[in-house]
């Protein structure tokens, strides 16, 4: 389908040009509903990416691009599960979330995130799937994970290496702190930044450009500079699964669940 | 004006002005020891916000967690004048 509203997001496919805004509100948070969207989008990609050369994501929430995974319905899920079977159910979301992510990740087309907002977490992993972030000057970009005694399962750690220095790797990971979108282009993590309200107009002016190259050049480049760390990327599900067990993780979700007060995304 | 002759009064003159700014509220409506998030009556993603602005006005970096426990515009100046 060149075009489609499912209940967090939608597509369409114009000149060239696939566009998948993210649209559940109040942040994109990614659940179920969110992963299923994206595995309805990942099943298209194929007939798509047969007709377009550039994929862009976006969020249509005022809030950011994404607020990462939805911790709420992870603490639902696990409390009305026995142990063992909570953590199954982890693991294959997880298993579930990287095959989506990796799909993305290694489309032959170009990919670009137009981020506003809180990039956090699951979110911030879904950005870094693709080739070019535009970040508008607003935009934030954090790893919040260690605040609950976890760490990025989406694929965060693996595919942040890849892209920038460990050493801001182990800052945004060990300390859990969010960075604007000037350290961003600092570092390297955003190739753009563009003013207030307009990373999604920036994004589609890149897109046209790297339509008027050869698909399949373009596709071979891409391959050839931008390696899936596989291995890497199995590890850490293993990994966000061996901590998922400690009494600290259930602890640190129920305190973000229930804090009512203005503070649950400062850390 | 070189940022880093500013007094505490100027850091935290300029950040009531670029909090009533963002969040279109009068600027004669806060004092600095307001706590910002009653008065405004903003949340933690919205502080985030207000934090963006206040880096990109500043030229600083100010790590979220320097705000932990902080809820004053006075307090935040702190915060941002020892970074300047």
């Amino acid at each position: 389908m060149d075009e489609h509203k499912g209940k967090s997001l939608s597509w369409r496919t114009a000149e060239g040009v696939i566009e998948l805004a993210l649209n559940r509100a109040p942040a994109n948070e990614i659940g179920l509903a969110m992963l299923e969207d994206l595995e309805r989008f990942t099943s298209s990609l194929p007939a798509l990416e047969s007709k377009a050369s550039a994929l862009i994501l976006y969020s249509e929430q005022k809030a950011g691009f994404s607020a990462g995974a939805d911790l709420r319905e992870l603490y639902a899920e696990a409390q009305k599960m026995e142990k063992s079977l909570a953590l199954k159910g982890v693991r294959e979301f997880l298993e579930r979330i990287h095959a989506v992510l990796n799909r993305i990740d290694t489309s032959p087309l170009t990919t670009i995130a137009a981020v506003h907002g809180v990039c956090f977490g699951g979110g911030f992993e879904l950005a870094l799937t693709c080739d070019l972030i535009v970040a508008d000057k607003m935009a934030r970009f954090c790893f919040p994970e260690l605040r609950l005694g976890l760490v990025p399962g989406f694929g965060g750690i693996p595919r942040l290496k890849r892209d920038i220095g460990n050493a801001v790797v182990r800052d945004l990971l060990l300390t859990g702190r969010s960075i604007n979108a000037t350290k961003a282009l600092a570092v390297g993590l955003a190739s753009q930044v563009a003013a207030e309200g307009e990373a999604l107009r920036v994004a589609r002016s890149t897109a046209a450009q790297v339509t008027k190259f050869d698909r399949a050049t373009s596709a071979a480049a891409k391959r050839f500079i931008k390696p899936l760390p596989a291995e890497e990327l199995r590890r850490e599900i293993d990994l966000f699964c061996e901590l998922f067990t400690r009494p600290a993780v259930m602890e640190g979700l129920r305190k973000f669940v229930e804090d009512k007060g203005a503070h649950p995304y400062l850390p | 004006m070189d940022a880093t002759m500013r007094t505490i009064e100027q850091t935290t003159d300029e950040i009531l002005n670029l909090a009533a700014a963002h969040f279109k509220v009068p600027r004669t409506a806060l004092e600095s020891g307001d706590d910002f998030y009653k008065k405004l009556g903003i949340d933690s993603l919205q502080a985030l916000e207000l934090l963006t602005r206040l880096e990109n006005h500043f030229g600083v970096e100010l790590p979220d967690y320097e705000v932990q426990g902080v809820s004053d515009f006075r307090t935040l100046a702190t915060r941002i004048q020892a970074r300047l």
